[in-house]
């Protein structure tokens, strides 16, 4: 049976190796300051006890306020799943480093969330959309994605850089 | 003489037999060998996840039904779990057995699929395919049954289920479990020691475990690389703590080892399906939804709509592609703040590029059909 490590308990194994990283712990996560992400999760994967070399999920919310970036991670030795957040207030241009360097099944779920809720990932091999084509106007999963001055704008170039990039006549 | 040659793009799909979907791979060749592979998808892309933000809990169980429709039942499965994480809800043990039942039964008709047309891509060109698909067909009918689906099932709510069996359903499924065990001696023997087979699928598509920990892959795909990590038995949900079953676990992490663990996974189920038959109580197959969760009095909008204690939940469960799990987090309103998807076909794809690079087109062909993806799930 999947142990779920607390928030605040993972905070603490944290704050040990890394004064001062851990911004807030609740039992649903800790949230860490993000000049130190990088490290702690490399820490928080090697560290033969904790040994949490799985990524299940990566994920954002958006809190109208700020985005949340919401690591899922897991242990498959010691079967435990701990729940790792950061917060970035930037609304224009939010930026978080990438753990691709960490766990590189990150690569497709962190281009997932900056096509979905436009976060940019710092660091990230090869950050360009998934789904959506490069000219989509907007991040859909944002909250005021509906309300964007200027509505929605399809039909603009589609595979930017690739002979042929833009399909004419076609949205 | 020395023959002047340069990268080649060639795009694999969207629209190609072998692409499971609508999925594309443009990769460069040199010669005939993949030098480097891009993988483009969201073809099917509905935003599934910005949908889900407008309606309520239970209306979103529909979609959960077309993300990955080879699967549909693990599907709704997987949602339903983490909403009642989300709002605490203890299952009666009748539903508990139904969800193990139906989730065994569509990962038996899912494989037959992905087995069948593994064996269509190396070559073994559509009898296996057609001989699984007579006992998947079976397997419809029976949900068909359950809930008057073949595919897009709809069938487990929040709390439980959404009907008990008719009275027409055991008689049929025991018919069914006695028979597959006879089946699957059938296809053993048609496809285990199958020439084509093994000629195309051995030694390809290696992915060492420490990789596939790495990439975050899930379900047969890790499983076959020799990480034995399996939901229904690391995070038991519904009544897999109560059968006895093992978990199937390849040595090699090729291709080859992939299609094994598909089957064994197969005789698995069969495995599971006869213990839950015989174990199944009879009782009520829905749980009463607290009235703390039901809003006093009610909105306008939706009356009567769930609405969970503000907070998040984790529900996974093991699919036949690997670990589907919803993320969601409940503001208390009545439908849901974020609704996050993980799927098992997408992460899948993570090491797909670095699989194919360096073998033959027909290789990747092979390659990608090993991996055993649902675009549905894959885009959403």
């Amino acid at each position: 049976m999947t142990v779920i490590l607390s928030g605040v308990e993972i905070a603490r194994r944290i704050e040990q190796a890394f004064s001062g990283a851990v911004i807030e712990a609740t039992p649903e996560g800790a949230v860490l300051t993000t000049d130190v992400l990088v490290d702690v999760c490399t820490y928080l994967r090697d560290d033969p006890d904790l040994d949490f070399r799985y990524l299940v999920s990566l994920t954002a919310v958006d809190r109208f306020d700020h985005f949340e970036v919401v690591y899922h991670l897991q242990s498959i030795h010691a079967n435990r799943l701990a729940v790792l957040k950061v917060k970035t207030y930037d609304r224009e241009n939010p930026e978080v480093p990438s753990v691709v360097s960490v766990w590189w099944g990150a690569n497709l779920q962190e281009r997932e969330a900056y096509d979905l809720m436009g976060i940019r990932f710092a660091g990230h091999p090869d950050l360009r959309r998934v789904f959506l084509w490069e000219g989509f106007a907007g991040h859909p999963l944002r909250k005021d994605w509906l309300n964007m001055p200027g509505g929605v704008m399809p039909g603009l170039e589609r595979f930017p850089g690739e002979p042929g990039g833009k399909l004419e006549g076609r949205g | 003489m020395v023959m002047k040659t340069e990268p080649f793009v060639v795009n694999m799909g969207p629209q190609h037999p072998s692409t499971h979907g609508v999925f594309r791979m443009r990769v460069t060749l040199d010669g005939e060998r993949i030098i480097d592979a891009d993988m483009v998808m969201g073809y099917l892309h509905r935003s599934i996840e910005k949908l889900a933000e407008e309606r309520t809990y239970t209306q979103n169980i529909p979609f959960t039904d077309r993300m990955d429709y080879v699967s549909a039942m693990t599907g709704n499965l997987a949602y339903v779990l983490a909403v009642e994480k989300l709002c605490g809800i203890e299952l009666p043990e009748r539903a508990q057995w139904l969800r193990v039942i139906m989730s065994e039964l569509q990962r038996f008709a899912s494989h037959s699929m992905a087995v069948g047309v593994f064996a269509n891509e190396c070559g073994v060109w559509f009898t296996p395919l057609m001989h699984m698909f007579r006992e998947r067909e079976k397997i419809l009918d029976l949900f068909e049954m359950a809930c008057g689906a073949r595919l897009t099932t709809n069938y487990m709510r929040i709390g439980g289920v959404s009907r008990d069996v008719p009275a027409e359903f055991m008689p049929a499924a025991y018919k069914l479990v006695k028979e597959l065990p006879k089946r699957m001696g059938e296809y053993e023997a048609l496809l285990l020691e199958s020439e084509i087979i093994l000629a195309r699928s051995r030694g390809i598509g290696v992915l060492l475990p420490e990789r596939a920990i790495a990439c975050a892959v899930s379900g047969p795909m890790l499983r076959a690389s020799g990480v034995a990590w399996d939901i229904r038995k690391a995070d038991p949900y519904a009544a897999y703590d109560k059968v006895d079953f093992d978990i199937a676990v390849g040595t090699n992490g090729d291709v080859y080892d992939r299609f094994l663990v598909r089957i064994a996974e197969m005789r698995q189920s069969i495995r599971i399906l006869e213990q839950a038959l015989e174990m199944m109580p009879s009782g009520p197959v829905h749980a009463r939804i607290p009235t703390a969760t039901v809003q006093p009095g009610g909105a306008p909008s939706a009356p009567l709509a769930l609405r969970p204690p503000v907070g998040e939940a984790y529900g996974r469960v093991e699919t036949p592609r690997g670990e589907l799990g919803f993320y969601i987090i409940s503001d208390g309103g009545p439908a849901p703040f974020r609704f996050h998807i993980r799927s098992p076909s997408f992460i899948n794809l993570t090491p797909l590029p670095e699989l194919v690079r360096g073998v033959t087109v027909p290789d990747a062909i092979v390659i990608l059909g090993s991996i055993d993806i649902v675009l549905g799930e894959v885009d959403r």
